[in-house]
């Protein structure tokens, strides 16, 4: 830090110490910060460290919460809808991830190449994004309805007999599968494609005298660059992935049965369905714990790649 | 973080300016014979693009078409895409037959709150980040980016208990204060602020101009894009918002469109067409400030590479 150095001098030309120039610049610093600081401390800060203690009490609609230790933990080992609540997460996971990864970078190959229609393609991509939840999963439920729904028309002319989509136990997962990669898809294509357009034009030109084709430079240079943004999205899709909630609250609410519960939605379901504000905390601190590993990885990678 | 280094100005220069940069394969005599396998490809292309505008834009349309259908063609077997007879007046029942206005008027004044606040308070803090050295700074801004890694499902139930320990639940209060300090906001637009060089506030404090001098007329005119695009966004992400209204939000006079919605969805469900109306109703304005913004919209994304 050049504290002292003449350029930081204060303004009316009186020789200040270093010292005062940083006791001011800390005061006006902390005075830029403090507006949204306070409402950080009080909003996020304050409720991700009180959650560590709440995740171990006993804290019912009214009253304090009580410490019950470990308690919660052993109960959450045997929770069987815990279990399936996190199942089914890690199974949207699965195949959200890649199935949004390999349509998003596809897109943005496409929106980085020189066809036409492109800019009104990247729009068109990105509506779903824009789009309330609400308003989609209603849409979506619709065409997805069993007997007169557009989709099992479509699928009817094929198969006598397509699936039952959100009132089947095995089809409701894969359809609001396909709602999320429709929904998401647009935003990592953006992502995607500001990776893309790192790329030196140069790298493609030279390959391209030395005679290699589309699909070898494809993966020989696209996916080599690609390496750190697509690092970046991966992690991104992960940690989106694990606290879906609001799609299938409004799409499902978990069901049938709990073929769709995912973990944040167990949490929103203990909490204010159930008023159990100490067990419903332990939950998150789990959904929090899975988080965490997927952000220590990419700390781990980023701090090995610089080395 | 490593995208969130991307140079945006690639984008923005191909987003906003479509003709493509003159290579050395565009010059006549460099040209060679297209090959069959890029024919191919081009047509391949197309073909991806056109599938995946229909798989993205095909529920729209059938929104905006459901919306005007009598009520009994939207689940007609076998389904056509044109009603036999148009209902516009569904858009003006859609005003008595619910809330909507209410709705509206609620969403529109916590999107603006939230957004003012948020642009107001995250380009203060930023400012602050970026361009004043003091002992800690580095500290408080790694504590901004560790909770951005947290999801705000896993510490939403301690920040709704302490909210309703002061008694804000069922208040316009809770949902402001619940989307305008995000970390988001400080990380955006420190990202912007690193771009603008050191030497033009050193220079300023120089010449005597206080930092808030600095901020208000130096740094601030320079931010104009960055501004737009973390409003924007906001601005979406609060229209779009339904976990906070359905959780701190009781009373009907304070519901916002996307709980409103919800509820009219479920006390209507058989009447399809009104609830593909009030869809329409709840998107349509989003989508038209997005096209409006959109050049924005997309660079923020592109520069933060995050989402509140």
């Amino acid at each position: 830090m050049s504290v002292s150095s003449p350029k930081t001098k204060a303004p009316k030309g009186g020789k200040l110490t270093a010292k005062a120039i940083t006791r001011r610049n800390t005061i006006h610093g902390l005075g830029f910060i403090a507006p949204n600081f306070i409402g950080f401390i009080f909003l996020i800060l304050v409720p991700v460290l009180v959650l560590f203690y709440i995740a171990n009490t006993k804290w019912s609609a009214f009253g304090d919460p009580k410490w019950t230790g470990l308690l919660n933990w052993r109960r959450l080992f045997k929770d069987d809808v815990f279990r399936a609540a996190f199942v089914n997460t890690i199974v949207y996971s699965v195949v959200h991830i890649p199935l949004t990864l390999a349509i998003a970078f596809a897109l943005a190959v496409l929106l980085n190449s020189k066809l036409k229609f492109r800019s009104f393609f990247r729009t068109v991509a990105f509506f779903p994004y824009v789009t309330s939840i609400v308003a989609a999963a209603q849409v979506w439920n619709m065409l997805f309805d069993a007997k007169s729904g557009v989709i099992n028309q479509f699928l009817g002319l094929f198969t006598d007999n397509p699936p039952a989509w959100l009132g089947s136990t095995t089809w409701a997962m894969p359809a609001v599968i396909i709602v999320a990669t429709w929904r998401e898809v647009g935003y990592y294509m953006i992502l995607l494609l500001a990776g893309l357009q790192t790329i030196p034009t140069e790298l493609y030109e030279a390959s391209s005298i030395d005679g290699a084709n589309g699909w070898k430079q494809f993966w020989k240079i696209t996916v080599p660059c690609m390496r750190p943004t697509l690092f970046f999205v991966l992690v991104t899709l992960t940690i989106g992935s694990f606290k879906i909630l609001d799609l299938t609250l409004v799409m499902t609410n978990g069901g049938p049965g709990t073929a769709t519960l995912v973990l944040a939605q167990y949490v929103y379901r203990v909490a204010f369905e159930r008023s159990d504000f100490g067990y419903a905390s332990t939950v998150s601190l789990t959904l929090f714990a899975l988080c965490m590993v997927v952000t220590l990885i990419q700390f781990w990678y980023n701090n090995r790649k610089e080395k | 973080m490593t995208a969130a280094t991307v140079d945006f100005t690639a984008l923005a220069g191909k987003g906003a300016n479509p003709a493509n940069r003159p290579s050395t394969s565009d010059i006549p005599w460099n040209k060679q014979k297209t090959s069959p396998l890029k024919i191919v490809g081009t047509v391949i292309g197309y073909l991806g693009m056109l599938c995946l505008t229909i798989f993205m834009v095909l529920p729209f349309v059938w929104m905006f078409l459901a919306a005007v259908k009598p009520n009994n063609e939207v689940f007609m077997v076998p389904f056509k895409w044109l009603p036999s007879v148009w209902h516009w007046e569904n858009y003006i029942n859609i005003w008595t037959d619910s809330n909507m206005l209410t709705w509206l008027g609620n969403t529109v004044f916590f999107a603006f709150c939230v957004t003012f606040l948020q642009v107001f308070t995250g380009s203060f803090a930023a400012y602050g980040f970026s361009k004043i050295k003091f002992p800690g700074r580095n500290v408080l801004f790694l504590i901004y980016i560790a909770t951005m890694a947290v999801p705000w499902q896993a510490y939403m139930i301690p920040q709704y208990k302490i909210l309703s320990s002061i008694h804000l639940t069922d208040t316009r209060w809770s949902i402001i204060l619940l989307q305008a300090f995000g970390a988001f906001g400080v990380f955006m637009m420190k990202q912007f602020y690193d771009t603008i060089p050191e030497e033009l506030s050193e220079a300023a404090r120089l010449d005597g101009l206080s930092e808030w001098g600095i901020y208000r007329r130096i740094v601030l005119p320079l931010s104009g894009p960055s501004i737009a695009a973390l409003g924007i966004i906001t601005f979406t992400n609060t229209w779009n918002d339904y976990m906070g209204p359905l959780m701190y939000l009781r009373s009907p006079s304070l519901q916002t469109i996307q709980l409103g919605l919800k509820t009219f969805i479920s006390q209507n469900s058989a009447n399809y067409a009104m609830v593909m109306t009030g869809s329409v109703m709840s998107v349509l304005p989003i989508l038209i400030v997005f096209l409006i913004g959109q050049k924005q919209f997309v660079e923020g994304i592109a520069t933060s590479g995050m989402k509140g």
